[in-house]
Formats: C-alpha cells, sequence, structure tokens
C-alpha cells in the first residue's frame, strides 16, 4: 500500500520535475537577461562636475527619454529605410531563386540531381563573415579579378561598393548565402507531395510548366510562407554582411542598418541605455512584422481552405 | 543576411551550453578568489587585461625575478584592443570584477577615470615620472595631482616615403604642409596615376594627430565645465587642408588597411605615407616587396619655424579601483614600464617603442628596423622627432567623437565634400553626448 501511494506521488510530481531544468535555464539565460534589457533601456547616467573621480556618475531614471530619443534618431530612421531597400532586393530574388531551383531538381528531367543541389546549398554553410569577406574582395576594384578582366577587355569596371550598386553588392552576398537553404526548404515539401496528385494531373493532361504552377507552388505554398518569415527576420537583423565590408569603403558607415547603430553605441559610445532602448524597439518591430505577416497568411490559407 | 531560424536555434543550444560551462567556472573562481583576499600580507596574485603580443614572456621576467621576491604573481590575459576592451572593462567593474592591471590607451583615460575604474597610484610609483618626456607623462595625470596610469608605448608622428621613387620623379621631401600639398600635386602631373598618400577616414587617431600637431585642444576644462575644441581653429585648418587635397584630387580619398591599400603601398601606387613610429611593422606586411626602399623623416610643419609633432597610438599600463592590492599592481607598473630589461623584453617581444625617454636610443633600438636598414639613424631620428610631441587634451567621451569622426569623415572623403563641415558634426555629436550624460559644456 505505502510503496503504492508513494510511487503515485512521484508520478505525480514527474512533469513538474522535467519542466525544472528547462524553466531554469530559460529564465536565466533568457527571461532575466531580456529583462534586464528592458529595465537598462529605462536607466540613464548622470555626471556631476568634471566627471572624474568616485561617485561622480550615478544611473538614474530615464523614463521614455532613450525611447523618444531612438524613434526621432535620423540615424536610426535611415538605418531602417536602408534596410527596408536592401530586404526588398534580397527577399524576392533569393526566396525566387529558391523556388525555381526546388522546382528545377524536382522535375523528372534533372540530371545529377544531388550534386547540383549539394552545390547551390553550399554557400549556406560558409559563415555570414567570410562570405562578406569573400565577395568584399571581389568587389573592390583593386584586388577583383573580375575587374582585372573589364580592364583589360577595355570595358567599363562599375564600382560595386558605392551609392545604390552598394544595395546589390550587399544583397548579392545575402542571395548568394540564403537562396540554397531555402531551396532545401521548398524541395523537401515538393517531395512530400504524393504522386498521385501529378498521375491525376497528367491523365487530365497537364503539361509539366501547368503541373509546377498550378499543383506544386500551392501545396507547397506553407513552406513559402515559412521561408519568407525566416527571411523577413534575418533582413531586420542584417549585421554581419555591412559591419564586415565596412573598413573596405567609405560608403558603408558604422550605422549602416539598426542592429549596427546598436552595437555602435553599446561598444563605440558606450551608451548601453540608448542600445537597450533600440534593441527593443528593433525587437518589437521585428516581433510585430513577422506575426503579423504570418497572422495574415495563416488567415488566407483558412479562407482558402473553407473555400 | 542568410541567418535563418534553423542556424540561429542552433547557435542558441551551443551558447546555452556555453553559458552554463562559464557559470559554473565563474562559481569555482568566486570559491578561490575569497582565498586570496583575506591573505593580504602573503602572497598576491593579479591579472592582467592587455593586447601587447609576447606580454605573457615578459610578465614570466617579472614573476621570477623581482616578483618572486615581492611575492607578487601577474598574470597576463591577452585582450582585443581599442574600443571593445574599455567596454569591457567598464561592464566588469560594474560588476565590482574588473582585473587588478589594464592596458588603456592615453585617450580613454578619462573615459575610465570619469567611470571611476582607475585608481590614483600617486604614491606607489615612486620617481616613474622622471623617466618620461613631460607631454607623455601628463596624459596619466589629466592634469590632476594624481597619477591614473604609467606610461607604456608611445606613436610620435612621422612621415614616410618611397626615397626611391621620390627620386625617381624629382620630389623634394617636404618640410612644410604647404611643401607637402605642392608635392602632391607635382606628382599628379609628372604619373597621373599615382598618389602622394591617401586621405582615411577609418582610425580617427590619424586625424586626431594632425589636429594635436596644428596645436588642437580638443577637450579642457574650465573650473568644473568641459569645453570641447574640436572645430578650433587649428582643428578647421587640418580638416580644410585635407579636404581641399582630396577635393582637388590631388591624393587618394579611399580608407587605408584594406587590400587595396596594401597593393597600393606594395606596387608604388601611392609613395608616402603620414603616420607614426610603429609604421615599419604595418609596412613589413603591407608592402614586404618594398623592404628598404622607404625612408623616415619628420613631419610636415604648419610653420617653417615649428618643430612639433603629433601622437597617433601609444598606451599606458592602469591599476583599478576594483583591485585589492593597488600597491602591489602599481609596484609592477612601474616596473613593467620604467625597468631597462622589462623596456628591453618589450621592445623584443612585443616590438613596442617605449615611452620611457632612456630605452629609445638604446639596446634594441640601438639599429634601425629590418624594414628601414637602408636608414641607420632610424631610432636616433625618432626620439628626437618624439621630444617634440605637442601636448594633448583628451576627454571624457572620446570614443563619440571617434566614431562620429568615422562617419562624417568617411562620407565627406567619398563625395569629396567640405571637410570642415564634417568637423561641426564632429563637434556637435561630442558636445551633445556630454550634455545627455550631465556633463556641464561651456560654450
Amino acid at each position: 500500500m505505502t510503496s503504492g501511494r508513494r510511487q503515485s506521488y512521484g508520478v505525480k510530481g514527474a512533469p513538474y520535475a522535467f519542466l525544472i531544468p528547462a524553466t531554469v535555464l530559460f529564465t536565466l539565460f533568457f527571461a532575466l537577461p531580456i529583462g534586464y534589457a528592458v529595465w537598462l533601456s529605462f536607466r540613464k547616467v548622470k555626471v556631476s562636475g568634471l566627471g572624474l573621480g568616485a561617485g561622480a556618475r550615478k544611473e538614474v531614471w530615464a523614463g521614455f527619454r532613450n525611447y523618444s530619443d531612438a524613434l526621432t534618431d535620423s540615424e536610426l530612421i535611415d538605418g531602417a529605410l536602408r534596410v527596408l531597400g536592401y530586404g526588398c532586393i534580397v527577399v524576392p530574388v533569393m526566396l525566387g531563386l529558391a523556388l525555381l531551383f526546388a522546382l528545377m531538381l524536382d522535375s523528372d528531367k534533372v540530371r545529377l540531381a544531388p550534386f547540383t543541389r549539394l552545390a547551390i546549398f553550399l554557400p549556406y554553410a560558409i559563415p555570414g563573415v567570410v562570405a562578406a569577406l569573400l565577395w568584399g574582395f571581389l568587389y573592390l576594384p583593386d584586388v577583383s579579378p573580375f575587374h582585372f578582366v573589364l580592364d583589360r577587355l577595355d570595358l567599363p569596371q562599375p564600382d560595386l561598393l558605392d551609392g545604390g550598386p552598394l544595395y546589390l553588392a550587399l544583397s548579392n552576398i545575402a542571395v548568394w548565402g540564403g537562396t540554397g537553404f531555402n531551396m532545401i526548404v521548398i524541395y523537401t515539401s515538393l517531395q512530400a507531395i504524393p504522386a498521385e496528385v501529378y498521375e491525376a494531373a497528367k491523365l487530365d493532361g497537364a503539361t509539366p510548366l501547368q503541373i509546377a504552377l498550378r499543383i506544386k507552388v500551392p501545396m507547397v505554398a506553407p513552406s513559402l510562407v515559412l521561408t519568407f518569415f525566416f527571411s523577413i527576420i534575418a533582413t531586420l537583423q542584417v549585421f554581419n554582411e555591412p559591419t564586415t565590408l565596412k573598413p573596405l569603403t567609405n560608403s558603408v558607415s558604422t550605422t549602416w542598418s539598426p542592429l549596427m547603430k546598436v552595437y555602435q553605441d553599446a561598444f563605440g559610445k558606450g551608451d548601453i541605455y540608448a542600445a537597450a532602448a533600440q534593441a527593443t524597439i528593433i525587437a518589437l518591430a521585428t516581433l510585430l512584422l513577422s506575426f503579423g505577416f504570418l497572422r495574415a497568411a495563416n488567415r488566407r490559407q483558412k479562407q482558402e481552405a473553407a473555400r | 543576411m542568410p541567418i535563418t531560424k534553423r542556424r540561429r536555434l542552433f547557435s542558441k543550444s551551443a551558447a546555452t551550453t556555453v553559458a552554463v560551462a562559464l557559470g559554473a567556472t565563474a562559481l569555482a573562481a568566486c570559491g578561490s578568489s575569497d582565498g586570496d583576499s583575506e591573505a593580504d600580507s602573503g602572497p598576491v596574485s593579479l591579472t592582467y587585461w592587455t593586447w601587447t603580443p609576447g606580454m605573457d614572456k615578459v610578465v614570466d621576467l617579472w614573476n621570477k625575478g623581482p616578483g618572486k621576491k615581492d611575492q607578487i604573481t601577474v598574470t597576463a590575459k591577452k585582450q582585443a584592443g581599442g574600443d571593445t576592451l574599455v567596454t569591457k572593462i567598464l561592464t566588469a567593474h560594474k560588476a565590482g570584477k574588473a582585473p587588478d592591471l589594464v592596458q588603456a590607451e592615453y585617450q580613454v583615460l578619462p573615459t575610465l577615470v570619469s567611470n571611476d575604474v582607475l585608481a590614483d597610484i600617486s604614491k606607489d610609483v615612486g620617481d616613474a615620472k622622471s623617466k618620461f618626456a613631460d607631454g607623455v607623462w601628463q596624459q596619466t595625470t589629466l592634469g590632476t595631482d594624481a597619477v591614473y596610469a604609467v606610461p607604456q608605448d608611445i606613436g610620435p608622428m612621422m612621415f614616410y616615403y618611397r626615397e626611391d621613387l621620390f627620386k625617381q620623379y624629382g620630389l623634394k621631401v617636404p618640410t612644410t604642409w604647404e611643401e607637402f600639398a605642392e608635392t602632391a600635386r607635382a606628382l599628379k602631373k609628372k604619373a597621373p596615376d599615382k598618389d602622394l598618400t591617401t586621405f582615411s577616414a577609418n582610425d580617427s587617431g590619424l586625424f586626431a594627430g594632425l589636429a594635436q600637431q596644428a596645436g588642437a585642444k580638443w577637450w579642457t576644462t574650465e573650473g568644473d565645465k568641459w569645453k570641447v575644441g574640436i572645430n578650433d581653429a587649428a582643428s578647421q585648418k587640418v580638416a580644410k587642408f585635407w579636404g581641399d587635397l582630396v577635393k582637388e584630387g590631388a591624393i587618394d580619398n579611399q580608407p587605408m588597411y584594406t587590400p587595396p591599400w596594401n597593393k597600393a603601398l606594395n606596387t608604388g601606387k601611392q609613395i608616402a605615407w603620414v603616420s607614426a613610429v610603429w609604421a615599419p611593422g604595418t609596412l613589413t606586411t603591407a608592402a614586404p616587396e618594398t623592404k628598404g626602399k622607404w625612408a623616415m623623416a619628420p613631419l610636415p610643419q604648419w610653420s617653417e619655424s615649428e618643430n612639433v609633432t603629433g601622437s597617433w597610438g601609444g598606451s599606458s599600463t592602469a591599476v583599478t579601483t576594483d583591485s585589492k592590492h593597488q600597491a602591489a599592481a602599481a609596484k609592477f607598473a612601474a616596473w613593467l614600464n620604467t625597468d631597462d630589461a622589462a623596456l628591453q623584453a618589450l621592445a623584443k617581444e612585443s616590438g613596442i617603442y617605449p615611452a620611457a625617454t632612456n630605452a629609445q636610443t638604446s639596446g634594441a633600438f640601438a639599429n634601425p628596423p629590418e624594414f628601414f636598414s637602408n636608414q641607420p639613424d632610424f631610432y636616433t631620428k625618432a626620439a628626437e622627432i618624439a621630444k617634440t610631441t605637442a601636448p594633448s587634451a583628451w576627454g571624457p567621451n572620446v570614443n563619440v567623437a571617434y566614431t562620429t569622426f568615422k562617419d562624417a569623415f568617411g562620407s565627406a572623403a567619398k563625395n569629396k565634400s567640405d571637410f570642415v563641415t564634417a568637423l561641426n558634426t564632429m563637434q556637435d555629436d561630442t558636445v551633445a553626448d556630454l550634455e545627455k550624460q550631465g556633463f556641464e559644456v561651456s560654450e
């Protein structure tokens, strides 16, 4: 009897015991740091006198001052606009290419599919910083082999690290590195489509192109939504590529993207309070944008399902 | 950026594991450090954050020699240099866990003092003051009676040029900035695809040093108020000079320390460089094929009667307020930067140019750097130039001014627009930041 009761107690407590590690880790390494960052974003330093010597610097309550400063900071807003322009190039091109490659790999006529798949995927395995350095060297007129060839052929040599082309140059790095991953996601869900569907379509006289556009694309729509979602987040968080290209050119400022501005304020200017406020704003904007998109996509899917 | 969710998930779990592991070592460290603090009279062990290469070997000298006698053991912990170390020190200090000793560039000393990180070691450094030039020592006192650091290395600025190409193009080594501009134009006329040098906006220290030479005083105090003079007359003169050269195309406008810059130096596309005493080291890696073809001369002057230079780089050794053994730490700092054996080791292992005047021409500095074997009196000349270094005036937010410089001058250089406007931006941002922090700023 007693042993049975004890056993039942143990079973009752077991789920909580299993939850403890995850809860502790989540609290320690996720909730607490975020909470601390938000707390910092409402603080600021107050210096008295010349600020030299002990006790001259105090941390005081700042209210929403850091937030109002961040929202009126033209650099942060310009950075957001730059990233928007960059995203308008990266997301459609990357996902368009990923879908195209996935459909091509999925077609019956493809040769060397495993090799091609690996070749397209491989750039994703290269760290962003290394990719940016590699492309940076290819962009720099004085060391680029492309420019060398163009020079020999007496063709014009565009400076890719200046003005408008800079967006293309940065986007190219992201597209090069990200297409493979997105392709794999779409390709995997293409593989999951049952063969009967194609058979039925073929019996109805659909051409391969029609199968691709009318059957495959709608059926992988959830994957497209997913990859789009990831791409938006990745775009809003762009940091590695412009930061790596920064020392190579005068065209990329230290505050080119919003995250670079956060980094600059925290580690360049030593103002962690302003940086915390900006980081909070960026996190909120990312949440709003990405979940807003997810909800809109879900609603549409439900409507279509109901139809 | 193709950082997708999948990769981020991986890295997050990895980070958590690391964090757990770090937490465990931190706890272990807490346990052991308690033991240290109790033993104040007994053996002392100190931690030293430094980015100087080879410092562990110099520290070994101390641990086996004077340190052994005094029972003071120092452990050097290699750090990344520059701004990130300052942030790291400030963060560690916030937690009350800053190391006993830190390496700090001269221009960040006011920032560190203003955050109450650095201890006043004036009582513990003995007669160290006498070993340094006044202008160098003054940077570690911030004009007060306190001493916040012991100078380690300095970077007096000089003019480096390709001796062979200057001869080939019939150019004379400029002694004034006016001649410098004429030389740049003359070279453009003779070889349009070559540049005398470039104006680079990616190292604020260079421009700060040039302004310092011209007599600029960027931060000064008036009673309880700071005065910011980043756009003072001297700095405007320097900004306008370089801005005009870039605008008329007499010199290049691309940043330094890039692959194209290395190539330009290595192939003789750029034939001069305004730099500091540490330039031979940089040239050795950037332009290996030009070995023995360079020569060093004093920096051009603003008027013929003058003989001053600025400084670019250099650092000091400071003791933190978090250290429980400040006197012992100060003793090590003084030894490291004034003892002959230590300075020779620093020169040999780390390749630094010592701030201590008597070490500048002896031992390792009796012969020229290998890259400049064609100029036997390199270090004799360097020591003479070092004596002419203009006083510097650093303030509590040099980091802000430097950051603004990179962006403002970077875009001005790119667009070949007015450099004085960029200088005014730098001034405004620096003042705005001081006011934001609550400093009183006089107009």
